[in-house]
């Protein structure tokens, strides 16, 4: 079969600066009724969708007015979700970025048994609904009841009803972010410069810093970034795990939830932060995107 | 002794890549492994760098054992077929890799890279990050960065492999001036039995796993040691009961002591040569050939190949349906055919 293709790559190459010419023409009568339907689809979808309920949000927000917003996110209740979830978020992106790292490298470089179940149990944390995260965390760690909670409570570690449990909860749903960005590189890259690193004379550590980590670097960063993202926003896995006290145990996600059911005024004016936040790190991730794929 | 292997065998799973291979290399020597794809020239390659282990067998350089011991501390050259830049950072700072894991001072990596730029024509390209380099010029940094730590050997894994043909006969022929000029002891892997015999100092063919024949160039080239080694290292026709060289075929207008008659068949011009297609003569052969009727896949005994110059073609006026003679010349390598 392959002789036949090759004869007839000639003719088939010749014809290609013909190509594009015959889609010119063509293009004319495309823009016509379809693209429009298909442009006016796209634009409506998203819109319904995602511009109008974010843009109500922004919009009560603004009809509320400045000193509304001052006040909502400056109240003791409010500084101290912000804080937790600056902690929580943090500490699960930082676990994940060295776990997510160490396991794209497992993967990538070794063949090992039940390689192929990890790289499957990877991406479960995203089709699991975090609920039942929070729910598989407390039977885990839960402090009467769970398996290894009355041990941790013992040794002065309380994880459910406490940040650990949160940062838990956090970590488990935003796994594969880090891990899925990374592996791919590691991949395509191959283990040829590491050899070449290892022929040199650099041992584990320096390789990973000299050569494995600036190989990574900007898939890591979309990763991390990502993660960020995803963490702020992480609500169904901590409001189970956390005991949702205010002041204590409350994120950010979880106050907003408890100021919209309440009534109380400022949970409009929180969601504008978090919205914020979320629209930088996607302004952040289109700025890397491209660097990541030279 | 500069490389020592001994007894080494390797599997992968059921697949054996190297069984008891012996090998020895004297230092200061450009050697190639050559052979086949899947025949195991990389894997004793890797072996004797550390980047691959041998199921058992040891491996001695410069006289010292190092089997077990990890490549890092082995002091190699490894040059991979692709390159194995490192992408990330600039030809200066490839070259210095090796000197800066080192902790060797500033002024010292400067010398001496800008000394491996000049011996491999980069000086200009210093700053230049190797995606903007073409290929040839990524695996002379390659090498240069390998030389850069003097290794005790320098091992090679299909160096030219990844570039095209001219600047593979380029960079071949720059290799041989290379080593003449730092004497490091080197091994290249390649399955270009051209490359192997006009760069090699001493030849190793290898084959399933095991060595088939190991000598000089010319060696191996006039005296192999069966026909595998005779087919590998250049093109082979039969002569009635032997194996010989279609350009080691000498054509006759008469008849002559040890000569077989044979009638020309197909007659193509490559360039400068002339490849004569013949139907030899021989009765008995012959006969059975037409009785049975040759099956396509069987190469018939009585059809023969003699490679000539253009001059010897003209001189001899060759015509397809000629009547010639046909014996092996003087000096040509002739093995017996199974």
């Amino acid at each position: 079969m392959a002789e036949p293709s090759l004869l007839t790559q000639p003719p088939a190459r010749a014809a290609a600066p013909d190509a594009p010419r015959a889609r010119r023409h063509r293009n004319p009568r495309r823009v016509g009724a379809g693209r429009w339907a298909l442009r006016l689809a796209a634009l409506g979808y998203v819109g319904v969708l995602v511009a109008l309920p974010v843009g109500l949000v922004l919009w009560r927000t603004v009809d509320q007015g400045g000193r509304a917003f001052l006040d909502a996110i400056s109240g003791p209740e409010a500084i101290a979700a912000f804080r937790l979830t600056a902690i929580v978020a943090g500490s699960a992106v930082l676990v994940n970025t060295v776990f997510g790292v160490g396991t794209a490298l497992l993967l990538a470089r070794y063949r090992f048994r039940g390689r192929a179940l990890l790289d499957l149990a990877v991406d479960l944390p995203i089709s699991v609904s975090p609920i039942i995260v929070g729910l598989a965390l407390v039977l885990a760690f839960g402090w009467t009841t769970g398996w290894f909670g009355p041990a941790l409570q013992n040794a002065g570690l309380q994880v459910i009803f406490a940040t650990p449990g949160m940062v838990l909860a956090t970590a488990f749903v935003s796994l594969p972010l880090v891990v899925r960005e990374v592996l791919p590189v590691l991949t395509e890259t191959g283990l040829e410069q590491d050899q070449a690193a290892r022929s040199l004379g650099a041992n584990a550590r320096q390789r990973f810093v000299r050569i494995t980590l600036p190989t990574i670097r900007w898939a890591l960063a979309y990763g991390v970034v990502l993660s960020i993202a995803r963490t702020l926003g992480e609500f169904g896995a901590v409001r189970v795990v956390s005991g949702n006290v205010g002041g204590q145990t409350q994120t950010v996600t979880l106050l907003v939830d408890e100021r919209a059911e309440q009534f109380e005024p400022g949970a409009y004016q929180l969601s504008v932060v978090l919205i914020a936040v979320a629209a930088l790190c996607i302004v952040v991730i289109s700025l890397l995107r491209p660097h990541g794929k030279d | 002794m500069g490389i020592e292997a001994r007894a080494i065998t390797k599997r992968f799973g059921a697949f054996v890549a190297l069984d008891e291979v012996n090998l020895a290399v004297a230092s200061g020597q450009l050697t190639a492994l050559l052979g086949p794809s899947g025949g195991g020239k990389s894997t004793l390659l890797r072996i004797i760098g550390g980047l691959e282990e041998a199921d058992s067998g040891t491996v001695l350089i410069d006289g010292v054992e190092v089997s077990g011991i990890p490549p890092q501390r082995r002091n190699v050259g490894f040059v991979f077929q692709h390159y194995a830049a490192f992408k990330h950072l600039s030809v200066y700072r490839n070259v210095a890799f090796g000197l800066e894991i080192r902790k060797r001072g500033k002024a010292e990596i400067r010398r001496r890279v800008t000394e491996l730029l000049e011996l491999v024509h980069l000086e200009q390209f210093a700053d230049r990050m190797p995606s903007q380099l073409s290929g040839g010029q990524r695996q002379r940094m390659a090498l240069a960065r390998a030389l850069a730590v003097e290794p005790k050997v320098l091992l090679l894994d299909e160096p030219f492999g990844a570039l095209d043909t001219k600047v593979r006969k380029e960079l071949r022929d720059w290799l041989r001036r290379l080593h003449d000029e730092v004497h490091v002891t080197t091994v290249f892997v390649t399955h270009d039995q051209e490359e192997a015999l006009e760069v090699s100092d001493s030849l190793v063919v290898i084959n399933a796993g095991r060595i088939e024949q190991v000598g000089s160039p010319n060696e191996l080239y006039d005296h192999p040691a069966n026909e595998f080694v005779m087919g590998f290292l250049g093109p082979v026709t039969r002569l009635g009961g032997h194996l010989v060289r279609p350009h080691d075929i000498e054509v006759l207008t008469a008849d002559s002591t040890g000569a077989v008659p044979a009638t020309v068949r197909r007659l193509v011009r490559v360039g400068f040569q002339v490849r004569a297609e013949l139907h030899l003569a021989e009765p008995a052969a012959a006969g059975t050939a037409a009785a049975t009727g040759t099956g396509a896949g069987e190469p018939d005994p009585t059809d023969t190949a003699v490679q000539l110059t253009r001059g010897q073609a003209d001189a001899l006026d060759l015509q397809v349906g000629n009547r010639v003679w046909l014996r092996p010349s003087q000096h040509a390598s002739v093995l017996a055919a199974r």
